[in-house]
C-alpha cells in the first residue's frame, strides 16, 4: 500500500473531483498561482485553468457566499479558507445561509458545498492563525464538520464530503499535513459518523479528533509503559457524531479522556463528557476528565504557545489520576 | 435620473404588456393591504414588511427578465414573489405560518422560496444575499445556461461589507448579475443622509468599474427600460450591471414601526407620486384604461387576495412530526 502525507492525499482527491466532475470548481484565496498557503493546491491551476481553479480577493464572506450560490445554481464547488480563524469572516454566509436555507425553503434548496479550512497551532502564528474551532461548526444543525487525522482519513472523509448534498466543514490541521500514512490505490471513502478505534485497550478511552489524536496515540504508548491500556478513539467528524462508539467504549473502560486543542469552557468536549453521563453513568468508576487548549489567546511566544496546547503529558496525568 | 415622462404609445409595449403591468402592481398593493388585515387580526405574526409603494420597482424590474433567470431579494420580498409569479396562496400561507406555504411554514414572510419559478429566496441579513447572487451567476457562467441573476437589495444594504465584496467579485469575474437597489430612502429608520458618505447610491458601482444610473422607482416604464437595458448588458457576456431605484414605502418598516422618524407631510407628499395612479393616469391618456377597467382589475385583485386568504386560513399549520425534516438533505 503507498505511503503519502496528508496534504498530497488532499491534492490527490481534489485534482480527482476536478478530473471526474466539471462541475466542481476550486475557489479561494492564493489556491491558484501561489499555490495554496499550505500547498494543498499546488499545481491545480496549470492543470486545469483558471475557470475550474479560481483565485479569488481576500474577502471570505463573498468568496463562501458565492461557493453557497454556485452550489445552489447546480455547481460542486470547493473552498478554501487560509485558516479558520478567517472563517469568522464568512460567519453569516455559513450560519445564516449555509447552515440554514435547506431548511428554511421548506427542502427546496440545497447547498452542496465543502469549505476546507486549516486550523490549529503549533506554529507561533499567535492568537488570530492558530485556534482549533471545528466545534463551533459542529454546534450547528445544518452543517456537517469532517476533523481527519490521517493521510487515509483526510482522502477517504474528502471523497465522502465531494458527494455530500449539504455544506461540509472540512477542517485541516496544519500541523500534520506533513504527517505520513498509508493510502490505497483503490477507490475508497470514509463514512461520515464512524469513529476509528485507532488502539485498543481495556483501562481508559481516550477521545480524540484532528490533531489531538495523535497526542492520544503517543499518550497510550506512555501509558502501556506503566501498565495501563488505554483505548484511542478518533472521531472522524464531529457531526454527525459516532456517540455509540464513544458510549460502547467508556462501557468497556469504565473511564474516558476527553482531548481537544479548542479551549475547554463551553467547548465540544464538553458535549462528550454530557453524552457520556447521560448514557453511560452507570458504567463509570471516575469522573471523565478533559484535556484542552489553555483558557487564553494563543501566545507568540513558542515556552507560551506550547504551555497554551495539550499534550500528551496532560492526558497521561489525567489518565493515571483516574487510578 | 432617467424619467419616461414623454413616452410613446406605440414605443412603451403591446396593450396586454402594459396592463399585465398595471395588474401586477395592484395585485401586490391589494396582498400587502390584506396582509396588513391580518397581522393585525393576529393571523400573520414576526415581522411583516409591506412592500406598498414600492410595486413599480419588483414589476418593472421583474419584466425585464426571463422565466429561467434568477431572482434573489432582501426581507421585504412579497412584491417581487408576486411579480414572479409564485401561488399567492401558497405566500399567503406561508404568512399564516401554514404547511401549504411556499416554505412550508419555516421560512414566513422574510424567506420565500419558489425553486420552480427560480426565485432563489428572500433573506433577511441585510446585505447576506449579494453573495449567492454571485455564486447563481458563476454557475450559470460556467454551466452556459444563459441565465442572468435579478439580485433586489435596500438602501441599508450598501454600508455592509457584503456589498462591496459582492460588487468586486462580480466585477472583477465579469458575472452576469444586475444589482437592483430599491432605495426608499430609509434603513429601517434611519435616513440615509445620515449614515451615508455617498448617499447616491449609484455612484457606488464606480468604485469597481460597474455601469450604474439612477432610475424613477415610481415609474414603473422607467424602471422597466434601466432593467432591460442592464439585463441586456449582463446577458451579453460584459459582466455586472448596477441599478439605484429611487422609491418609497408607505407604511412603516414593519408593521411595528411608529415612523418617529419621518414626517407625514414627507410621506404625504410622496402618496402624490403613487406608482399605481402614475401609471394609471398613463394608461388613461393613451386610451388603454377607463373607469371600468380599473374596477375590473380591482374586482380580480381583491378576488385572488381573497382566495389566498382563504386558502390560508384553512391550510393546516405543519404536524409537529416534522419539525426535525430537511435540517438535511439526505
Amino acid at each position: 500500500m503507498p505511503e503519502t502525507n496528508i496534504r498530497e492525499a488532499l491534492r490527490q482527491t481534489l485534482r480527482e473531483a476536478l478530473q471526474q466532475d466539471e462541475h466542481v470548481i476550486l475557489m479561494g484565496e492564493d489556491i491558484g498561482a501561489y499555490g495554496g498557503s499550505y500547498g494543498v493546491t499546488r499545481g491545480l491551476l496549470q492543470e486545469f485553468g483558471d475557470e475550474r481553479v479560481r483565485d479569488t480577493p481576500i474577502s471570505e464572506s463573498v468568496v463562501v457566499g458565492c461557493g453557497i450560490g454556485a452550489a445552489m445554481g447546480g455547481m460542486r464547488p470547493i473552498v478554501e479558507l487560509m485558516t479558520i480563524n478567517f472563517s469568522f469572516l464568512a460567519f453569516d454566509q455559513i450560519i445564516n445561509v449555509a447552515s440554514t436555507v435547506h431548511y428554511m425553503s421548506g427542502g427546496q434548496i440545497n447547498v452542496p458545498l465543502v469549505i476546507r479550512m486549516a486550523s490549529g497551532g503549533g506554529s507561533q502564528l499567535a492568537a488570530t492563525h492558530s485556534h482549533d474551532l471545528a466545534g463551533w461548526y459542529a454546534h450547528v444543525p445544518g452543517l456537517k464538520v469532517a476533523v481527519p487525522s490521517t493521510p487515509y482519513d483526510a482522502r477517504g472523509l474528502l471523497k465522502t464530503a465531494l458527494r455530500e448534498e449539504n455544506t461540509v466543514i472540512f477542517v485541516e490541521h496544519t500541523a500534520i499535513y506533513g504527517l505520513r500514512g498509508e493510502v490505497p490505490d483503490e477507490d475508497y471513502s470514509v463514512p461520515f459518523g464512524q469513529a476509528q478505534v485507532m488502539r485498543e485497550g481495556g483501562d481508559v478511552t481516550i477521545v480524540g479528533y484532528s490533531g489531538s489524536v495523535h497526542q492520544a496515540l503517543r499518550a497510550a504508548e506512555m501509558l502501556a509503559g506503566q501498565a495501563i491500556e488505554a483505548e484511542v478513539l478518533n472521531l472522524r467528524t464531529l457531526r454527525p457524531l459516532d456517540v455509540d462508539a464513544i458510549i460502547n467504549s467508556v462501557k468497556k473502560t469504565t473511564r474516558a479522556v476527553v482531548v481537544e486543542d479548542d479551549w475547554c469552557f463551553g467547548g465540544f468536549g464538553g458535549e462528550i463528557v454530557a453524552l457520556i453521563q447521560e448514557r453511560a453513568f452507570d458504567y463509570l468508576d471516575a469522573p471523565v476528565a478533559r484535556v484542552c487548549g489553555a483558557d487564553v489567546p494563543m501566545p507568540y511566544a513558542k515556552v507560551l504557545e506550547t504551555a497554551a496546547l495539550p499534550s500528551e503529558q496532560h492526558i497521561v496525568d489525567a489518565a493515571l489520576a483516574m487510578r | 435620473m432617467t424619467t419616461a415622462k414623454a413616452r410613446a404609445k406605440e414605443e412603451a409595449g403591446t396593450p396586454e404588456e402594459l396592463l399585465g403591468l398595471l395588474r401586477q402592481m395592484m395585485l401586490i398593493r391589494r396582498f400587502e393591504e390584506k396582509s396588513a388585515e391580518m397581522y393585525a387580526r393576529g393571523r400573520i405574526a414576526g415581522f411583516l414588511h409591506l412592500y406598498i409603494g414600492q410595486e413599480a420597482v419588483g414589476v418593472g424590474a421583474e419584466a425585464a427578465i426571463e422565466p429561467d433567470d434568477y431572482v434573489v431579494t432582501h426581507y421585504r420580498d412579497h412584491g417581487q414573489a408576486l411579480a414572479r409569479g409564485l401561488d399567492p396562496n401558497a405566500i399567503m400561507a406561508e404568512l399564516f405560518g401554514r404547511t401549504t406555504g411556499v416554505s412550508k411554514g419555516r421560512g414566513g414572510s422574510m424567506h420565500l422560496f419558489d425553486v420552480s419559478k427560480h426565485f432563489m429566496g428572500g433573506y433577511a441579513i441585510v446585505g447576506g444575499h449579494l453573495p449567492l447572487s454571485c455564486g447563481l451567476a458563476l454557475a450559470s457562467k460556467q454551466l452556459k445556461n444563459g441565465r442572468i441573476v435579478l439580485c433586489f437589495f435596500g438602501d441599508g444594504a450598501v454600508n455592509q461589507g457584503e456589498f462591496h465584496e459582492a460588487l468586486n467579485l462580480a466585477a472583477v469575474w465579469r458575472l452576469p448579475v444586475v444589482f437592483l437597489c430599491e432605495n426608499n430612502l430609509y434603513g429601517m429608520g434611519t435616513d440615509i443622509r445620515r449614515v451615508s458618505a455617498e448617499a447616491e447610491v449609484y455612484r457606488r458601482a464606480c468604485a469597481y468599474n460597474i455601469p450604474a444610473e439612477q432610475v424613477d422607482g415610481m415609474d414603473v416604464l422607467a424602471v422597466r427600460d434601466v432593467a432591460r437595458k442592464a439585463v441586456q448588458h449582463t446577458r451579453d457576456g460584459k459582466g455586472p450591471y448596477f441599478v439605484e431605484a429611487v422609491t418609497y414605502r408607505f407604511r412603516g418598516h414593519s408593521m411595528a414601526d411608529p415612523e418617529f422618524y419621518r414626517t407625514k407631510e414627507e410621506v404625504q407628499q410622496w402618496r402624490t407620486r403613487d406608482p399605481i395612479p402614475l401609471f394609471e393616469r398613463q394608461l388613461r391618456d393613451w386610451g388603454l384604461m377607463d373607469d371600468a377597467g380599473i374596477k375590473r382589475l380591482e374586482d380580480e385583485a381583491e378576488g385572488v387576495v381573497n382566495e389566498a386568504e382563504r386558502f390560508a386560513e384553512e391550510s393546516p399549520a405543519p404536524d409537529v412530526s416534522t419539525l426535525y425534516d430537511n435540517v438535511y438533505e439526505e
